[in-house]
């Protein structure tokens, strides 16, 4: 293992990181490859690849930046949220609000300043927090400034005080919670139980068209790398070495001199931006934003990504929001009963068995190998040794 | 930072008067004084339950004191009152402690953790950008030195030794430069050798710093060779050489006679 | 003489005591009589043969008139028997023997026409209030109260010269008051406001409101001493009923209260002793809940039973799944509460989908036994219901077993050693992994004994557990870990206070405002509201 300290801040970001440098050339390959598949070829060739599959897998790499997110406060600086669900959802409204103001006056109502929920509502006006969402560049700022400062009102109370461990994560849970049913609740504004949905488009261009499509899928490849980066740059950095002291020994960071909750709120703040941003790509995507993104079990889902791709490794928290999202989609398709069996299956085996998750799983294999490799040449040098 | 007048005729680093820390009815400290000189080596006896620990953790501002005046005198001979402060405040005015587990972070190098540990760059940002210096790294690798760890700086420090974290531990106090060190039981774990490599090397560092030294090991304490001051029921029972203790009375009844 | 006297008082006590016996005798014979002729009146005839029925004194009269009433009097064509007829069951007017009736056609119907109805009605009202037995007489009184309208005055009058029972007498002078208010004379009105004050019963408020807003502007002046008495007693009746919502209040809180505790008790256990956050917890209050639909479905018949018998059933199915659970995963990751958060999770999930491949995703009903079912009255305007007062009993029952089991047996001894210092008590020698696998049973069977209670109050599904698991994570934080006492008074207050925000807020707003209370209240008291301190918590 080599130092990297003194590289510069960006080159030290991708040295000693193969897996991270794989995982970016993937991206950047999918990036290309598939919008490519679908734009240019045609259905029936065997080549095309279908908007249903592309907006699938935009919809993974939204949950693979959500999952970068918790794993960088549950895996560098052992902060369980079960609550990160609800930074996802902020943004996701965000974005939502955007979306709706653009239907503009092609709802079923017709009225062009308020949206239909609100004319169902019998408002009639527009209320205060809905102000600027027709703005992209405001909504964009939402999308980071909601989470982040529900993350630092919320972090700083909990830091502060220095609420830690299962109490930490009890109350996230109670935050998602709360929201979950404060979004429910009609005179909210956020369109109650049913959400904001029946989008027509982003930036003018029409969210049906496979372009669009192709755009959102180019956006969230570019945000999960961004994502990964910023990352992979304060994981790298001496602030990412406290928080993996605070994380082991938080006393010890404490009485060398760290603020650890100035730490803390650093990177929950961070984080759930992250989370936010994950959230606004998911939207246009999926067409829909309601309540139910807030409900507790989501924020525990995020946390079973990061465990089975591996705790504490940014590219494993990608592979992990994948791989569970793919099985999750394959099973409720093919076997609806047996899918909550096994995410509870997954829950239980990853714990017990696999603290470091898929990649600690492969690197294991990996170092086996090795030592096999290393003991059979051994004995076939002395093999030769005793012929000769 | 207030700065409390100078009331005290004799310099001091450390001045405790009349601090008294009760849980739940229990009195861990009960009106406990002590003054320790600048440079002063002091070793502290007691048994369990005594209030060695929580007399470090009102010194360190883990936990505040009910009652009681905790001065502190850095380098400048500004002087802190640090009942007023939190742990990483009080580390930052030039307070090192040694906990009793040793408390390494397990998952970084052993350079790492000394890296973690120099002086400055608490700040978030400072953190973010952190590049080691050539000066920073020389500093290290005197460090190492000293401590015996030249040889491992790339370990995890998880894979140590028991005796070597301990010095890990000890290392990372150098690095922070603490005018005053607080160490529980250093020697716990150590082998005689590496005990007595221990001893020598607190009294090395007693030239520049001021020591407490929370022990149990009696051989330790005699290695040291210095004041001892004798912890019973949370607060003083007897000061002096250790030979002046060993002869106390009161010392036999609660501490040696058992 | 002093002789002669008691004699003589014997001897009238005798006489008096024959002729009511004879005279009783002979109502008897003239009831047989007169219903017989019913069969063959007409419906002139039939007003004036209820009229003679209703003027005997026999307790047979009420039941065969309201049978008349019912249409449910019939006779058997044969031989002319008189039967009352419920249902299936036949049975004859007057010994009230079954009697065997082989075709539909064997019996025939005494026909009543509605001013037939209306006589009777007035006539088994009459009778009723004129019963022997109080109970009749009571339960006749609310029934003139609830139709005060069409009461005559003199019937009232004349039970309440006769009536001897005060509980009685108070509602009659009620029914009085509601209908002297009614009267062209000032005096009575007056006399009837003096008898309505203070009354808490619905229709009293209903025409003292009627009264207040039959009043115009100008009469307000000219009727001054009518106006003002009938507000103030309105004003002191509204207080009143204010009163009695906010009892109700304090009711609906305790019990939700209750029902927090049941639910979070075993939480707050497991938490203390072993520091682990058992996420499956809410599946153990499910599990007993089905164990209490299984339990009933194996006994139909004895829904009271059958709720006993699923107090043990659910402890020991909910305690052997927690057993299994703690020996299987939770003993593997002590030290790492978080893993144990995740892991038990999971356990949450396969549970729920366990029970929905075994009963389906669907609710199942669990019955309600009579004895819980229903309302007592606390006052005219209170009823309460009375499963809520079984829960809050119950829970406090569970509350004081678990504190005795706790204090005074040596598993609860050994088991407070472990919460205290671990290695300090597995040094004495106590097996700490036996009495983790215990307490966790413990634990998760408390769990399971509150699902007996829920699945009285709710529906019993999959997601039963889930429903309650959050609050009862907010129980524990709040009250504090491993201290049953802090556990009581959190459930307590949180459940009074999510019922007194309630009507100023909304349910949901209400229970939005409760979370953030408790987010905020960690803040100042991270580790609850009867935290452990000192070196325990260091160490925890």
């Amino acid at each position: 293992m080599t130092r990297n300290d003194n590289m510069g801040p960006l080159t030290r970001l991708l040295m000693n990181d193969a897996q991270g440098r794989k995982l970016l050339m993937v991206l950047v390959a999918l990036a290309v490859i598939i919008p490519f598949c679908n734009l240019v070829f045609p259905q029936d060739s065997f080549f095309h690849i279908s908007t249903y599959t592309m907006t699938l897998l935009g919809k993974y790499l939204c949950y693979a930046l959500l999952a970068i997110a918790v794993d960088l406060i549950w895996g560098y600086c052992g902060i369980l949220s079960l609550g990160h669900g609800a930074f996802f959802a902020l943004g996701g409204y965000a974005m939502g609000m955007y979306l709706m103001r653009q239907i503009g006056d092609r709802g079923v109502y017709g009225n062009a300043e308020l949206p239909d929920f609100m004319v169902f509502l019998n408002w009639q006006e527009l209320p205060w927090y809905w102000f600027g969402f027709d703005q992209f560049w405001f909504a964009m700022l939402m999308v980071l400034l909601a989470p982040g400062i529900l993350a630092f009102v919320f972090g700083f109370l909990a830091f502060r005080s220095r609420v830690t461990g299962v109490y930490l994560s009890i109350i996230t849970q109670a935050m998602t919670y709360a929201l979950l049913l404060a979004f429910f609740r009609n005179d909210m504004g956020f369109g109650g139980n049913n959400g904001l949905t029946d989008f027509k488009d982003i930036l003018g261009y029409s969210l049906q068209s496979d372009n669009t499509r192709a755009a959102l899928f180019i956006a969230s490849v570019l945000a999960v790398i961004i994502g990964y980066l910023i990352s992979r740059f304060i994981v790298t950095s001496k602030l990412g070495r406290v928080l993996v002291a605070i994380r082991d020994a938080e006393s010890r960071a404490r009485f060398l001199g760290y603020r650890v909750e100035y730490y803390k709120l650093f990177v929950f703040v961070v984080s759930s931006m992250l989370a936010g941003v994950a959230g606004a790509l998911y939207v246009p995507q999926v067409g829909i934003i309601n309540p139910g993104e807030f409900a507790p079990i989501n924020s525990i889902e995020i946390i079973i990504w990061v465990a089975v791709g591996g705790r504490g490794s940014l590219y494993g928290a990608v592979i992990g929001a994948v791989l569970v999202n793919y099985a999750k989609t394959y099973f409720t398709g093919a076997f609806a009963e047996l899918w909550l069996f096994m995410l509870g299956g997954l829950f239980v085996l990853t714990t017990l068995w696999l603290p470091k998750g898929v990649v600690g799983l492969w690197a294991q294999i990996k170092e086996k190998q090795q030592i096999r490799k290393a003991g059979s040449a051994a004995a076939n040098a002395s093999a030769q040794g005793d012929v000769s | 930072m207030s700065a409390i007048p100078k009331h005290i005729e004799n310099p001091y680093v450390l001045y405790m008067d009349g601090v008294s820390v009760s849980f739940d009815g229990f009195k861990a400290l009960n009106s406990l004084s002590l003054v320790i000189a600048p440079g002063e080596m002091r070793a502290i006896i007691g048994p369990n339950g005594a209030g060695k620990t929580t007399m470090m953790d009102v010194i360190t501002g883990k936990t505040k004191p009910d009652s009681g005046t905790i001065l502190f005198t850095d380098t400048h001979q500004q002087e802190y009152d640090l009942t007023r402060f939190d742990e990483a405040d009080v580390a930052n005015l030039g307070v090192g402690r040694k906990f009793q587990k040793p408390s390494v972070i397990e998952s970084l190098t052993v350079f790492e953790n000394l890296e973690m540990s120099l002086k400055g760059g608490r700040g978030l940002w400072a953190a973010l950008v952190h590049k080691l210096t050539p000066e920073r790294a020389a500093k290290l690798d005197e460090i190492l030195d000293m401590i015996d760890l030249s040889d491992k700086r790339d370990w995890m420090a998880g894979s140590l030794s028991h005796g070597q974290k301990q010095w890990l531990e000890i290392g990372m106090l150098l690095g922070q430069e603490p005018d005053l060190l607080l160490i529980d039981e250093p020697a716990a774990g150590m082998t005689d050798e590496e005990t007595m490599k221990t001893a020598e090397l607190f009294k090395r560092l007693a030239q520049k710093h001021s020591l407490v030294v929370v022990e149990h090991d009696m051989d330790f304490i005699e290695a040291l060779d210095c004041k001892v001051t004798v912890l019973h029921e949370g607060h003083v029972l007897a000061e002096g050489s250790l030979a002046t203790v060993k002869a106390n009375q009161q010392v036999i009844e609660v501490y040696l006679g058992r | 003489m002093r002789m002669y006297c008691r004699q003589i008082f014997l001897a009238l006590a005798l006489l008096v005591s024959f002729t009511g016996q004879v005279l009783a005798a002979q109502d008897a014979d003239n009831l047989k009589a007169l219903t017989s002729q019913l069969i063959a009146a007409n419906y002139a005839e039939k007003e004036q043969l209820a009229g003679q029925i209703a003027a005997l004194d026999d307790e047979r009269v009420l039941p065969i008139l309201s049978a008349l009433l019912e249409g449910e009097l019939f006779y058997k064509k044969d031989d002319e028997q008189i039967l009352i007829v419920k249902g299936d069951a036949i049975n004859n007017a007057f010994s009230g023997d079954a009697v065997d009736v082989p075709g539909k056609r064997d019996k025939k119907k005494i026909g009543v026409n509605n001013s037939l109805r209306g006589e009777l009605r007035s006539l088994i009202a009459r009778a009723q209030i004129n019963s022997r037995k109080e109970s009749v007489r009571l339960d006749a009184a609310a029934n003139l109260l609830k139709n005060s309208a069409d009461v005559e005055l003199t019937l009232v009058n004349e039970a309440l010269a006769k009536e001897t029972s005060s509980d009685v007498k108070d509602i009659l002078s009620l029914v009085r008051g509601l209908i002297l208010l009614k009267s062209e004379d000032q005096a009575e009105r007056i006399t009837a406001l003096e008898l309505l004050d203070g009354s808490l019963y619905p229709e009293v408020r209903a025409s003292l409101n009627q009264f207040i807003s039959g009043f115009s502007e100008e009469e307000i002046k000219t009727r001054k001493t009518e106006y003002t008495a009938a507000t103030k007693s309105l004003a002191s009746i509204e207080t009143l009923v204010e009163m009695n919502g906010y009892i109700e209040n304090l009711y609906f809180g305790l019990a939700l209260g209750a029902v927090l505790l049941l639910a979070a008790i075993g939480l707050a256990i497991t938490f203390g002793v072993m520091g682990v956050i058992n996420m499956a917890h809410g599946e153990m209050i499910m599990l007993g809940a089905y164990t209490t639909y299984v339990v009933q479905q194996l006994m139909p018949d004895h829904t009271g039973l059958s709720l006993v018998v699923s107090i043990p059933a659910a402890f020991l199915v909910a305690g052997a799944v927690g057993v299994a659970i703690e020996r299987g995963v939770i003993r593997h990751l002590y030290g790492r509460p978080l893993e144990t958060l995740l892991a038990t999770f999971g356990i949450s999930l396969i549970l729920q989908q366990a029970v929905r491949s075994v009963f389906s995703p669907l609710n199942r009903e669990v019955a309600t036994p009579d004895w819980m079912a229903g309302t007592f009255m606390l006052n005219p305007a209170l009823e309460l219901t009375w499963n809520r007062l079984y829960i809050i009993i119950f829970s406090l029952l569970v509350l004081a077993t678990l504190a005795l089991v706790l204090k005074r047996t040596l598993f609860g001894l050994q088991m407070r050693a472990v919460t205290m210092n671990r290695p300090m008590a597995s040094s004495m020698g106590i097996r700490t992994g036996w009495v983790d696998a215990l307490t966790f049973g413990l634990g998760s069977g408390i769990a399971g004994i509150a699902g007996v209670a829920l699945s009285q109050l709710t529906n019993v599904g999959p997601n039963l557990g889930q429903a309650y698991i959050i609050d009862s994570f907010m129980v524990v934080v709040f009250g504090g870990v491993g201290n049953l006492w802090g556990t009581l008074v959190a459930a307590m207050s949180l459940g009074v206070a999510n019922k007194i925000f309630e009507p100023i807020a909304g349910a949901v707003l209400a229970k939005i405002l409760v979370l953030v209370f408790i987010i905020l209240f960690i803040q100042k008291r991270p580790r609850g509201l009867f935290a452990l301190k000192g070196r325990a918590v260091e160490n925890g």
